[in-house]
């Protein structure tokens, strides 16, 4: 007791703050907490709604249930799908196979991003004769080059192929404005100490970018994932989204349902990954 | 730079500069026959209305910028580009928000590659000098802007330059700020013997701390008038900046400034 009672005499004039806190502080402390707490109920209450629903109105014959299967079937087909059989690798072999492309993707659409970007920023007329063709590139849907990576790179690389295309373009466009968007007269102060275009760019331009480069990696990891879905469609036999196009084309919709809820819990990993990078850099900001 | 003083070299010296800018409009005349002596030790003052080429005069000393006509000497040697002889103190502190106090003080001297410990040991005593001693480890946001600018001198003096540029340094603080932090600058600046070029439009800034003040006409811009600022002080030393704004020579060397920058407020 008489611990806990000098230290807080020792912290209380460090902190400035008066030592105890005033009613009104108490009652915005607490006001502030419901808040916080509502809208996580409301998250919540969203997602059990939805899932709710799903489940019932199958059941109630409201919609088909050939259609939509049910919330239920899924962790039984999911256990399921564990085991290999003689025609099918583990439902987490090919969750593992999106995962992987997905990362490899967006990992190197983002150094092929970060160098070409540079390399633009370096030559200003380079930037200038490729400028209409990245804008028409990155306009383009990369979706049509499927099947013509598919002839290209193969079944395997082309899931990477697509992933990687999908996400590029945006990627370069994003992380240049973002060099373009550098205080130029950060880049005097840099000059005037004698700064080579080098030295301009790693402790200029770059240290000065990572808010664009992570803005960047948010766009471009979930680009990823379309692309290596897509790819998946046309010319895998492995990843989540070969199994999509299996389950609907043998009308197993437990299949397809498990491998899209598979699906939203990777995306849901991989936003709440670059959340904690995000916070983890931005700390030093 | 004693020796310098007696051979009379200048320390800055600029003969018949002049400057153009080109674009696709035209040219444009920035800066027309521009020839000035600075001595070792001097504190000037360069004014004029805004647009007249008082900050591309400092881009030229300070080699970031090469003249069209003319040329560029500093200790008689020609300026072809940054050297480490001038340091150059821009409008805004433009601290980067990603460096500590610490390493934004010595960015100067890692792009020139000086010894690194060295440079430390000079920031870190700078930084305590100007009272900044326990916010080495901090960011740039959690400064102020009058200590976020004396982090912005400590840099520029950490590359121990001989000849100081300052180009409007107080613009962006508050009056008060400006005020306290002119007596400051000046008084390092002097007591470390440097050579210092100032370019503002507040006349009053230009008279209380300079010994010179040059006044260049509007565009293109050219010398129209070069005066010497004295105070008749007791000690004949010359008087901190505050000090100077009360002494009786003031007002004159003010409104004598004044009517010749001819500003006319435009409608």
């Amino acid at each position: 007791m008489s611990k806990v009672e000098t230290s807080k005499v020792e912290t209380a004039p460090a902190a400035g703050a008066t030592p105890i806190p005033s009613p009104q502080y108490r009652d915005w402390l607490r006001q502030e907490r419901r808040t916080r707490l509502t809208i996580r109920a409301a998250q919540l209450a969203i997602l059990i709604v939805f899932v709710v629903l799903w489940e019932i109105l199958p059941r109630a014959h409201l919609i088909n249930p050939l259609f939509t299967s049910y919330p239920s079937a899924i962790w039984p087909t999911f256990v399921e799908m564990l085991k290999a059989t003689p025609q099918q690798p583990g439902i987490l072999t090919h969750t593992w196979a999106t995962v992987l492309a997905t990362v490899v993707g967006f990992t190197a659409a983002m150094a092929l991003g970060v160098a070409i970007a540079s390399a633009l920023w370096w030559w200003d007329a380079l930037y200038k004769v490729l400028d209409p063709y990245l804008v028409v590139a990155n306009a383009m849907p990369k979706t049509a080059f499927v099947p013509i990576f598919y002839i290209w790179l193969g079944a395997a690389l082309s899931v990477y192929g697509m992933s990687l295309a999908i996400s590029l373009f945006i990627t370069i466009l994003m992380i240049y404005s973002g060099f373009q968007g550098i205080d130029p007269n950060k880049i005097k102060l840099a000059q005037t100490f004698g700064a080579s275009k080098g030295q301009l760019l790693a402790k200029v331009v770059l240290p000065g970018s990572v808010p664009t480069l992570i803005a960047a990696l948010k766009v471009n990891a979930g680009l990823s994932l379309v692309g290596v879905v897509v790819g998946e469609f046309q010319s895998a036999n492995l990843g989540l989204g070969y199994l999509i196009v299996y389950g609907s084309q043998i009308l197993k919709m437990n299949i397809v349902m498990t491998a899209i809820t598979l699906l939203a819990i990777v995306s849901s990993l991989m936003y709440l990954a670059i959340a904690w990078l995000e916070a983890a850099v931005m700390r030093r900001r | 730079m004693q020796t310098s003083a007696v051979t009379g070299q200048a320390k800055v010296e600029l003969r018949g500069v002049g400057l153009r800018y080109f674009g696709r409009e035209g040219e444009t005349e920035a800066l027309k026959d521009i020839s000035l002596k600075i001595a070792p030790g001097e504190f000037v003052a360069i004014i004029g209305q805004s647009g007249c080429g008082k900050s591309t005069l400092l881009s030229l000393i300070s080699g970031i910028l090469a003249p069209t006509e003319g040329g560029v000497m500093v200790d008689g040697v020609a300026v072809t580009g940054p050297t480490r002889k001038v340091g150059y103190m821009l409008q805004q502190d433009y601290l980067f928000e990603w460096r500590t106090i610490l390493e934004n003080a010595v960015l100067g001297a890692e792009i020139q590659g000086a010894d690194m410990g060295g440079a430390r040991e000079r920031a870190v005593q700078l930084l305590t000098r100007y009272g900044l001693g326990q916010f080495l480890y901090h960011l740039p946001r959690q400064l102020s802007g009058g200590m976020r600018q004396r982090v912005a001198l400590a840099r520029t003096l950490c590359t121990e330059p001989d000849v100081v540029l300052l180009d409007e340094p107080f613009s962006a603080l508050d009056s008060q700020t400006r005020i306290a932090l002119a007596d400051e600058v000046t008084e390092i600046l002097r007591r470390e013997g440097k050579t210092a070029i100032l370019v503002t439009h507040d006349i009053g800034e230009a008279v209380s701390m300079a010994e010179r003040v040059i006044v260049l006409s509007r565009r293109p811009g050219r010398v129209k008038s070069d005066h010497a600022i004295r105070f008749a002080s007791a000690d004949g030393s010359r008087p901190a900046p505050f000090a100077a704004r009360n002494a009786p020579e003031f007002n004159g060397y003010f409104n004598g400034l004044w009517k010749e920058l001819e500003v006319h407020v435009q409608g």
